[in-house]
């Protein structure tokens, strides 16, 4: 029989139909009897106190229902760092101080938007300006604004990593080198914008819709500032449009409207505007990067050291996680003796950085493969030999911090040589980037202080053999309640059809951290895998009762089809097993459960995935336009579940790591994102995609479900620095500071003419 | 503020409703027809989000006031398929995975059915040219292009309203 009957084939998502007909009942579709619309008043400037708030004339407008200030509020700061509370800064509706444009300061429900928008004129907010500061290589300077009393030098979190003997081993070094590096920030633009409608009857239950990667956290951050225990709360969240780090933490949309909502009893509706999403939403976490490498002249590494400083903006967010992953990245996916890094989360009066797909990780490969391309060139050694030799591997132990127990990354790098040696000679100002990465498959880390494991699933065979799986995990595009499915079919020897997801509902399903940090597919993978090996053990049991073959026989169901192994034609059919058997149990369905926490497994991560991928871009040496023309990436996610779905994962990054490379940006003015709408923030578009080629490296994970591994944000890893190199291939100038946009290719271009 | 009557065929259905003149179409698809298969992106016609049929053109429902379609006859996404029966570009939409939050997909296929339309077999250029305004932040637009591809091949033929 084959290997697998689901795994590895090609099958479009279980929400496709859905989808592609309009059926699928997203956040912003939802509309609820009574349901009045809410609009959230921002504040203007960078940093200030508020003096007072005058909602009086708000108030008296017909047709608003409700006018909120911080004062409506339990005033709790709070954060996704529930262990660690001093790291719980923000209080989303401000109390006495405002640190960025755009942080909320009121909320009006009225009958229509109209209304509640022309109140908001209405609110009358006296501020008394405070001196701002907006970078943070400023901010840290001695006598800067303080943005938090408690914060001295504006430093939110330090982290430090450390083995080997770095300063020893750079003494042994034959050639170091230093470089700065500076990555910009980067907006989710998520097509959904956050949004929520929040619902309180008078029992006290809350009930809250919302467009979010994690329905468990947003229900229990919401008890935490509304003071309602975690249960009298439900969320749903049956489709989310577009996540990519931005939907996991408690958000404006989701709190006012539950403020407004419990001093009316009625549902309110709250939208954030794509402006709104631009300017008052988290974002990807600008760096100030410092690199210093020693190697052998033979290209062997031998130590590495980093300093790097981010722009915190105003609230700590998931920018600390962000700083140690990308110190943690930094030294991926290669094998450094020795390595130091020290990172700085500085806060600054602009909108807080956060988590986005890659969580520091974009970053750390941006500087790290420039740099490793900069050591190549100058030691005349080969770029992809210096990589191969300095490449982990399976086994291999990234001291104190993780153990790498799957690693196709050698393979990977043979195949990316070879398809370069097949594109041959490059014309003029054209050339081939490579970059290497790995990535995380779902982190360990309980800063949220769950008391749960992190990921479980329940499922419940019925007398018509169709099978009821519950799952917490959040699918916001990337295609888990698929890949989900598929694990559940395979495991227990059915097809996808027969299975009926219940997700996205704290009611309904059993808990689940969510999908961040590439995490569902091996944590939530595993949950379901056991459950669905429970429920077929409960089959076979009387499968094997009722068969009775030689004891020494195993047995197993594929494809609906209940067998021993060694003999598969001697069988039955599921359905008829199933439905006799729940008979013999008093007419009970089969139920199953399975969870998943990781223990033993290092500081970050169960599983790495790794990949190298080429770039291969245009320059104009007129304009210094860089066009891309191929992307192929050589990948090892593990087993592939679904190739389908991996191939939209891997796709979708490029276009998200390109823009993030050459295209997108979040310029400033005194604190005042400047673009904040999708004509002047240029995500890629159709005719700027180049062609993709994905070639997968299979390893076997022993600690996924059927030796898989995340497929998800690894992949927006090496764009940035690939296409960087390929510029730098192309041109001889390397751009350290992103996003590599026309002008500053040309600019480069330009100085080194003027050099020669 | 005084209410206005549009007649308007949305899907083959006729209706009468009153609305304020200042209602954009995407609103009153949305809330007073309960279409809410047509999303909104963006609010400004950057986005594309919420392309729609008007008289058999595809429009930006954000970017045209309700009254303007007075008269007028209005496909959505929810009329691309025929009952169980889905159109071209929607089952090839399925099979190359050219979709993923979905959220941007109603939009794409209305901007695909009329590029297919009006160039029945279009180069990968022409594809990408024809979907330029329609922006996605998922897939990358290659299985989009794909699909797209796929049904200019005629590897999808008949069923829904695959002809408009």
């Amino acid at each position: 029989m084959a290997k697998f009957n689901v795994i590895n084939t090609p099958i479009h998502n279980v929400d496709g139909i859905a989808k592609v007909t309009g059926r699928a009942e997203y956040t912003f579709d939802v509309s609820l009897p009574q349901m009045l619309y809410g609009k959230i008043l921002r504040s203007p400037h960078p940093h200030a106190k508020i003096i007072i708030i005058d909602t009086t004339r708000a108030k008296a407008l017909t047709g608003v229902k409700a006018v909120v200030t911080g004062q409506d509020t339990l005033g709790v700061k709070q954060g996704i760092w529930r262990r660690y509370k001093e790291l719980c800064d923000e209080e989303i509706l401000a109390k006495e101080k405002v640190r960025y444009i755009g942080e909320p300061v009121a909320a009006v429900a009225a009958v229509d938007e109209d209304t509640a928008e022309e109140a908001m004129d209405l609110i009358e907010v006296e501020y008394e300006p405070l001196p701002a500061v907006f970078e943070p290589l400023e901010a840290i300077k001695e006598g800067a604004p303080l943005l938090h009393e408690n914060a001295e030098r504006n430093i939110n979190v330090t982290r430090h990593i450390e083995w080997g003997d770095v300063d020893e081993a750079f003494k042994q070094a034959d050639y170091v080198r230093e470089d700065w590096f500076r990555c910009s920030s980067q907006a989710h633009v998520c097509m959904e914008t956050h949004c929520a409608v929040s619902s309180f009857s008078p029992d006290g239950k809350l009930t809250v819709w919302t467009s979010t990667q994690s329905h468990y956290y947003i229900k229990v951050l919401l008890s935490d500032v509304l003071g309602l225990k975690e249960n009298d709360i439900r969320v749903i969240s049956r489709y989310t449009g577009g996540g990519f780090g931005s939907k996991f933490e408690l958000d404006s949309a989701q709190f006012c409207s539950a403020v407004l909502s419990m001093k009316l009893c009625k549902p309110v509706k709250i939208v954030l505007t794509r402006e709104e999403e631009f300017m008052a939403t988290k974002r990807r976490t600008p760096m100030f990067y410092y690199l210093r490498s020693g190697v052998k002249k033979d290209g062997t590494f031998l130590a590495k050291e980093c300093r790097v400083f981010t722009e915190g903006g105003a609230y700590t967010a998931m920018g600390a996680t962000a700083l140690y992953l990308t110190g943690f990245f930094q030294s991926f996916p290669y094998v450094w003796p020795s390595y130091r890094y020290d990172g700085y989360r500085v806060y600054t009066s602009t909108p807080p950085t956060s988590a986005m797909r890659g969580f520091g990780a974009p970053q750390a490969t941006f500087c790290a493969e420039m740099q490793i391309e900069l050591i190549a060139k100058e030691l005349g050694i080969d770029r992809i030999e210096i990589r191969r030799k300095n490449a982990m591997y399976a086994g291999y132990e990234v001291p104190g911090q993780a153990t790498i127990q799957s690693c196709g990354l050698v393979e990977c790098l043979d195949r990316v040589e070879e398809w370069i040696k097949d594109r041959g000679k490059m014309p003029p100002y054209s050339g081939i980037g490579i970059a290497a990465y790995g990535f995380m498959s779902g982190g360990i880390f309980n800063w949220f202080d769950t008391p749960y494991a992190f990921s479980s699933a329940v499922i419940q065979v019925n007398i018509d053999g169709k099978v009821d799986l519950f799952i917490g995990s959040q699918d916001m595009g990337q295609g888990s309640n698929t890949t989900m499915s598929m694990i559940c079919a395979e495991e227990l020897g059915v097809r996808v059809e027969d299975i009926r997801l219940h997700m996205g509902d704290t009611d309904k399903c059993p808990v689940d951290l969510g999908a961040w940090g590439s995490r569902e597919t091996l944590m939530q993978g595993n949950a379901v895998k056991m459950a669905a090996a429970d429920a077929k053990r409960q089959i076979l049991e009387y499968a094997a009762a009722k068969m009775s073959p030689n004891i020494v026989y195993d047995m197993d169901i594929k494809d609906r089809w209940i067998h021993l192994i060694a003999r598969p034609e001697r069988g039955l059919s599921y359905f008829d097993a199933v439905k006799e058997a729940i008979r013999g149990k008093d007419g009970q369905p089969i139920v199953a459960r399975g969870h998943y926490t990781p223990h033993r497994k290092g500081m970050i991560s169960p599983a790495y995935s790794f990949g190298v991928q080429a770039v291969e871009a245009a320059v104009d040496p007129e304009t210094g336009k860089v066009r891309l023309k191929n992307c192929v990436t050589a990948h090892d996610c593990g087993q592939v579940i679904n190739p389908l779905g991996v191939q939209g994962q891997l796709e979708g990054a490029i276009a998200m790591a390109a823009g993030y490379g050459f295209t997108e940006d979040l310029p400033m003015d005194d604190g005042k994102i400047l673009n904040p709408n999708l004509v002047d923030y240029k995500i890629l578009r159709t005719t700027e995609m180049p062609e993709t080629t994905v070639m997968e490296v299979e390893t076997y994970e022993p600690e996924g479900p059927f030796g898989a591994k995340e497929a998800g944000e690894g992949l927006t890893n090496p764009t940035a620095g690939a296409l960087g190199n390929a510029v730098f291939q192309a041109t001889g100038v390397s751009i350290k500071d992103l996003p590599i946009t026309s002008e500053k290719v040309l600019s480069a271009i330009r100085a080194k003419k003027t050099k020669k | 503020m005084e209410k206005f009557l549009l007649r308007i065929t949305v899907n083959d259905e006729y209706h009468e409703l009153y609305i304020k003149p200042k209602k954009l179409l995407v609103e009153v698809l949305r809330d007073e027809l309960g279409l809410t298969g047509t999303k909104r992106g963006c609010n400004t016609g950057a986005c594309h989000a919420c392309t729609i049929f008007l008289n058999g053109k595809t429009v930006k429902s954000c970017s045209v006031l309700a009254m303007q379609a007075d008269g007028a006859e209005v496909r959505t996404v929810e009329g691309l398929a025929e009952g169980a029966e889905l159109s071209p570009i929607q089952r090839s939409f399925l099979d190359h995975g050219a979709y993923q939050c979905g959220f941007c997909t109603s939009g794409m296929l209305l901007s695909a059915t009329a590029l297919l339309a009006e160039n029945p077999t279009p180069t990968v250029e022409e594809i990408k040219e024809g979907l330029h305004g329609n922006l996605c932040r998922c897939t990358g637009y290659n299985s989009i292009i794909r699909a797209v591809k796929a049904v200019a091949e005629g590897k999808y033929k008949g069923g829904g309203n695959g002809e408009i």
